[in-house]
């Protein structure tokens, strides 16, 4: 038997190596930057601050609204997704149950809402918007964002019920329960990993979108994160590490999120993309 | 005995369909209004001049015809998924196919690696790259300096010559992760047979690759194209923030995305006022690009299609 050398994968290692460098040199410049005096960024953009200078995220934290923005993209966010979830997991109950011509068709005019792209929409919606009131404010973000997330919403979670086992559900049916007693009891809390995927699919673009904040809204009290960071990014051109702290800021919730549960993510994110 | 089945319980016909559509109803109420129907009433708002109804300002095809006027931004658009379907196709497979290899150590954290920039959003990657190529003091202009290599430190965001290359590289960059990982899929549901076969044969690892793994990919880069597609006559966010609305400079970086918010919402230089006509007439221009691409993407690349629009 001839026995193989064991392989090293210097050419893997290496191509692999150089493209973390790639990813990870800005996001590295960006954090050490935003911890350093004015001048040292120039003098030593890339190792370690010679001095830590906490003071330009103090100065974001206590004199901008950064943290009025971060609240309300959370709040936009959360809403969002949580209705999402409710409105999404109602629509898919009935639609694995009620076998209809009717319901088909529901069910396809959903699932086409995955390959449509929304802002294609916007000058439609911006009159809506308009004409119900909830234009310059946080709520004019609701029913855009909710109406986004669900098709993927709808296609995975029908698909999900549908792969439940009767038995599951017989027990209750024969003690007398009813189908919503059913739906709370039973279905979702067995929906819950689906309901995971369906969140985090839409945590990504209901976080980081721009678009619609920035054409609904205003008002400095109602601007969401991002909409903000274009105000803040104007308001400290010239002061770099206060920069680059408005954007550290911005960007290590989500790469935390991420780097705690990556697998979910890249499972979340590419759902919609490979199933559909 | 009682019989119980689902016909008899939960999957009854006739009038249960009333009661299903309650359960429908928030969904279906919320999707049409906010999604189905401001995309389709664009259509119609595109014949008509800027945003009435009435039918006195029907104005026919005349807001698709001035808008032939930014064509250039028809073909920035193109240029722009040219860039990405270049370098997200050739290094999300060439990252797949190395992430198989047996034995490899680390995987996991490459992996994870890899795919960071797909969670950043769009805005704060333009900004940090845009830091970075400041040809001042950005870390790139510093960098080169150190290194003697001067004659590359250009103003690559500030030369209309590279601007838009520049702009979709690092919108490339961002997502490179997202075809990886499907590619990343894709092969691992080839199955092993297909390689000890080829092994047996006696095929090269080039041969292997060009003859048996890069088939069997054909309905991913179809997706993967179909994705960038969209995402690409979509783009925005990455003009607006390392260039601007203009797409400057002097509109070599203005996209689709650019030019519909330009006309459509903020209003063109120097009236500023917005036109909803020929903005909806953008939108609709965009949306049948997307609808045919997609079909003819979807036709040359997969017989597995029809298995997935079964479900």
């Amino acid at each position: 038997m001839k026995l193989r050398p064991k392989k090293a994968h210097f050419f893997t290692h290496g191509v692999l190596s150089v493209w973390t460098i790639l990813v990870l040199f800005p996001l590295w410049t960006m954090i050490v930057n935003s911890f350093k005096q004015k001048y040292d960024i120039y003098r030593d953009p890339f190792g370690l601050p010679h001095v830590w200078n906490f003071q330009s995220y103090l100065s974001v934290l206590q004199d901008s609204d950064f943290i009025l923005f971060f609240r309300n993209s959370l709040f936009v966010t959360i809403g969002s997704i949580l209705a999402v979830l409710l409105f999404g997991a109602l629509a898919a109950y009935a639609l694995a149950n009620w076998r209809d011509r009717a319901s088909r068709w529901i069910y396809a005019f959903f699932v086409a809402g995955m390959m449509l792209p929304i802002k294609i929409g916007s000058i439609r919606l911006l009159q809506m918007v308009k004409a119900l009131g909830l234009i310059n404010t946080i709520y004019s973000l609701f029913p855009v964002y909710i109406a986004m997330g669900l098709p993927i919403a709808v296609f995975v979670l029908t698909e999900f019920i549908r792969e439940i086992p009767y038995e599951l559900t017989e027990a209750a049916v024969i003690d007398g329960a009813g189908r919503f007693k059913i739906f709370h009891a039973i279905i979702i809390h067995l929906l819950r990993p689906a309901l995971a995927t369906v969140a985090i699919f839409n945590l990504v673009p209901f976080w980081n979108d721009l678009w619609f904040p920035l054409i609904f809204i205003n008002s400095d009290k109602h601007k969401t994160l991002l909409l903000g960071v274009t105000r803040l990014f104007g308001q400290y051109q010239t002061d770099w590490s206060k920069i680059l702290a408005v954007l550290t800021l911005a960007a290590v919730p989500v790469i935390l999120l991420y780097l705690s549960m990556s697998k979910q993510f890249i499972k979340g994110l590419t759902a919609g993309a490979v199933k559909g | 005995m009682i019989q119980l089945n689902r016909q008899s319980t939960l999957r009854q016909r006739g009038g249960t369909a009333l009661r299903w559509l309650i359960y429908l109803a928030p969904a279906l109420l919320l999707y049409t209004a906010f999604m189905a129907f401001p995309l389709f009433d664009s259509v119609r708002l595109s014949f008509f001049k800027s945003g009435s109804f009435l039918s006195k300002d029907f104005v026919g095809f005349d807001n698709y015809i001035n808008a032939l006027r930014f064509w250039s931004a028809f073909g920035n658009t193109w240029y722009f998924f040219f860039i990405h379907m270049v370098v997200q196709n050739i290094l999300g497979i060439l990252f797949a196919v190395l992430l198989m290899e047996k034995g490899l150590k680390g995987t996991g954290i490459y992996r994870t690696i890899i795919f960071i920039p797909a969670t950043l959003a769009v805005l704060v990657t333009g900004y940090l790259w845009k830091l970075i190529l400041n040809p001042q003091w950005g870390a790139l202009a510093i960098l080169l300096n150190k290194l003697g290599l001067t004659q590359f430190s250009l103003p690559w965001l500030g030369d209309a010559r590279y601007a838009l290359t520049t702009v979709s590289l690092v919108s490339a960059w961002q997502w490179v992760g997202m075809p990886t990982m499907m590619f990343l899929a894709g092969l691992q549901n080839i199955s092993d047979d297909m390689y000890e076969a080829a092994d047996i044969a006696g095929a090269t690892k080039l041969q292997t690759f060009w003859y048996i793994t890069l088939p069997l990919l054909r309905p991913v880069i179809g997706i993967v194209t179909i994705l960038t597609f969209v995402g690409n006559f979509n783009a925005f966010d990455v003009v607006f923030a390392m260039e601007n609305v203009n797409g400057a400079p002097l509109y070599s970086t203005d996209i689709m995305g650019t030019l519909f918010y330009r006309v459509g919402i903020a209003g063109q230089h120097p009236v500023s006022i917005p036109d909803p006509g020929m903005g909806a007439a953008i939108a609709t221009t965009t949306f049948l690009i997307l609808a045919l691409g997609s079909a003819l993407v979807l036709r040359l690349t997969s017989e597995s299609i029809e298995k997935q629009a079964r479900i």
